[in-house]
């Protein structure tokens, strides 16, 4: 139907290896691109600005954080504090005079930096003792934040971030500021769509699955955790950096505290582990959950006639979020990533059932 | 900083820091039956502090009555919990079964808030404000009280793995296959070490919640309780209790010295920079089993 073909069947090793072997998702990533640059034509500012532009920011991000837990498999509760310590390094060094597009590599180089402290936790320890480090590793960055004055203005300031210039010109407009943000993901995403296909990504997927079974084989598991884990800060920090610059505008120490990094862990498992669409997925439904929550609840509360407290009303849709990751977990533990995936594989040999791919 | 002073915040430290070792034993409990580190136990303690309230204040219970009402029924929320959430999660990488204790968390935090709203509740358990000296020394009573419950509670944990319920436990944790071939139901073990780690998060909600009130912070004592259970060894009740001593003896000397120089909240940075050094110095813990890894 979609795909019109039986299977898949190559006649030669280069189509094999092509990024995308089916013409039918070819076709489907040049119309979602075509959509995508054209979005600031036939869509409203305000859909443009307040939801694409985060949706494509935070999935940068969300790949980033993907590629550590999904890819080489480990555990990292810190990833806010990373994503901090990129949009502060880019705020200082735009505002210090440097061009904007040398604050985001340093901000993406300081982040990569300060993320590679959480690798030495992983070269001693691994699994739950690394997951409680990194944690702690986050709080001891968040009281680092706010309470050095040199980095946060002070307690409870916030500093205004400098408009985004790009080879002289200001970025200002809502378009000019989404083609940052598209520009960056799309970038991240075929980052992440080569790596499969590299030494490294395959290195960090033998790590993940045994590390001593890498190491006999001869990766260097060490090597490539510090690797994993300087190139997932990297994109990070220039996602938090981006972040920042076009969509919040200002930095505050909240907007990366450890609420945001079980938000963006939320992101990878409820998209689906070491898979770039379901990061994608995963972060849209995040980031539009609590705003459909919301609109749902005062439409119930009209068309049922009942009224809930202001305080109800703030914390219902966290509530919500709380059991929508525990609902994942129980009944779709890949994540969406996987539904689609299903969904795919039925259509890719529709309607002969009963061929497997 | 005369001597005085320091061995004060010493000595309350270390009723604090018993304090946070009950937060730590409900961690340390589930951690020994089944291997899932509870990150939910900071919002148990909050839930059961709203629970608590709810029987004492809309229903109007006496306290103790109210109290072991609430016992009852985080009893049974924490079976719930086990048999609902984390019963299926059995055998599955660690990743998903702490992302499902991340998602209890939220899920039990928001949810009391939804119910019962976040602005901050007192409790008053009677005990008097009047100052107790020891010698020099001026102890809070809140926290002497706590303390003496909590090793109370450590009496009872001691006792209990005598009976043949906890020896059935401590089996659990030894090898859940062998203890399955002999015939122990591992299900219902697991469920009662969830369901005692609920009570014990009610004591501790209960104790807490006299010293600072019914709010979300009680949440925030996650980190406190990660920090003594890994500090003590995940798998021992006798290394909680003596590690939340230690811990809270460091804390309090260590914020009474640097919060001058820090200008205040040096508190959870004592607590992260302890629960990092452990894990990179001594893994295990003080009194942890060493666990040796299967290739």
């Amino acid at each position: 139907m979609l795909f019109r073909q039986a299977g898949i069947f190559h006649t030669d090793y280069s189509a094999d290896r092509a990024l995308f072997p089916i013409p039918a998702d070819r076709w489907m990533i040049g119309i979602l691109l075509l959509l995508a640059l054209a979005a600031p034509i036939y869509m409203n500012t305000l859909y443009l600005s307040s939801y694409l532009l985060p949706w494509l920011v935070w999935t940068a991000g969300a790949l980033g954080l993907n590629l550590i837990l999904g890819w080489a498999g480990q555990f990292h509760l810190g990833y806010a504090a990373v994503m901090g310590i990129g949009a502060y390094a880019a705020v200082h060094a735009t505002r210090a005079g440097i061009p904007w597009e040398i604050a985001i590599v340093l901000a993406g180089i300081t982040a990569a930096v300060i993320g590679s402290v959480f690798a030495f936790a992983a070269l001693r320890v691994k699994g739950l003792y690394l997951a409680l480090s990194t944690l702690a590793l986050q709080f001891v960055m968040d009281w680092t934040i706010s309470h050095v004055p040199a980095i946060s203005g002070g307690t409870q300031a916030t500093l205004q971030a400098p408009d985004i210039r790009l080879l002289g010109w200001a970025v200002t407009s809502d378009a000019g500021l989404y083609y940052v943000a598209l520009v960056w993901c799309v970038l991240v995403t075929s980052f992440m769509l080569n790596l499969r296909r590299t030494a490294l990504g395959r290195a960090l997927v033998a790590v993940r699955e045994k590390d001593y079974a890498a190491a006999v084989i001869g990766v260097n598991s060490f090597y490539f955790k510090l690797v994993a884990f300087a190139t997932s800060s990297f994109i990070g920090g220039v996602s938090g950096a981006i972040l920042i610059g076009t969509f919040y505008h200002a930095v505050t120490p909240e907007q990366f505290s450890v609420d945001v990094s079980i938000q963006a862990l939320a992101m990878v498992i409820v998209g689906g582990l070491g898979s770039i669409i379901s990061s994608y997925f995963g972060a849209a439904f995040i980031l539009l959950m609590p705003g459909v929550m919301n609109s749902f609840i005062s439409w119930a509360a009209t068309k049922f006639g009942f009224s809930l407290g202001i305080e109800t009303l703030a914390h219902l849709p966290q509530a919500f979020y709380g059991a929508l990751i525990i609902g994942f977990l129980l009944i779709e533990p890949l994540g969406l990533g996987k539904i689609y995936n299903n969904i795919r594989d039925y259509l890719l040999v529709w309607p002969f059932g009963y061929t497997k791919k | 900083m005369d001597a005085i002073s320091l061995m004060e915040s010493a000595a309350n430290g270390a009723l604090i820091g018993l304090m946070y070792s009950l937060v730590a034993m409900g961690i340390v409990l589930i951690y020994k039956s089944s291997s899932v580190p509870n990150l939910a136990q900071g919002s148990m303690t909050m839930l059961a502090a709203y629970v608590l309230l709810a029987f004492a204040n809309s229903a109007g219970a006496p306290i103790w009555a109210a109290i072991s009402l609430a016992i009852i029924t985080m009893f049974i929320i924490g079976m719930a919990i086990e048999r609902v959430a984390l019963r299926r999660l059995a055998g599955r990488p660690i990743i998903m079964i702490l992302m499902m204790t991340l998602g209890l968390e939220i899920f039990l935090r928001a949810g009391s808030m939804t119910i019962w709203g976040g602005t901050t509740r007192p409790m008053n358990l009677g005990i008097s404000d009047a100052p107790l000296f020891l010698g020099p020394l001026l102890i809070n009573r809140a926290y002497a009280f706590g303390a003496v419950v909590t090793i109370a509670m450590f009496g009872f944990f001691v006792l209990f793995f005598r009976s043949r319920m906890g020896v059935v436990l401590r089996a659990i944790s030894d090898d859940y296959t062998a203890a399955w071939s002999v015939g122990i139901s591992v299900e219902r073990g697991v469920a009662l070490s969830w369901a005692m780690s609920a009570v014990v998060a009610t004591i501790a909600g209960v104790l807490w919640s006299s010293v600072q009130g019914v709010d979300q912070s009680l949440a925030q004592l996650l980190l406190k309780g990660v920090t003594v259970a890994v500090l003590g060894g995940l798998d021992s009740i006798g290394g909680a209790l003596l590690a939340g001593v230690l811990l809270g003896v460091v804390e309090g000397i260590a914020s009474s010295v640097l919060d001058p120089l820090l200008g205040g909240a040096s508190r959870d940075l004592v607590d992260a920079a302890m629960l990092i050094l452990t894990i990179l110095i001594r893994p295990h813990g003080l009194f942890g089993r060493h666990d040796i890894e299967r290739v």
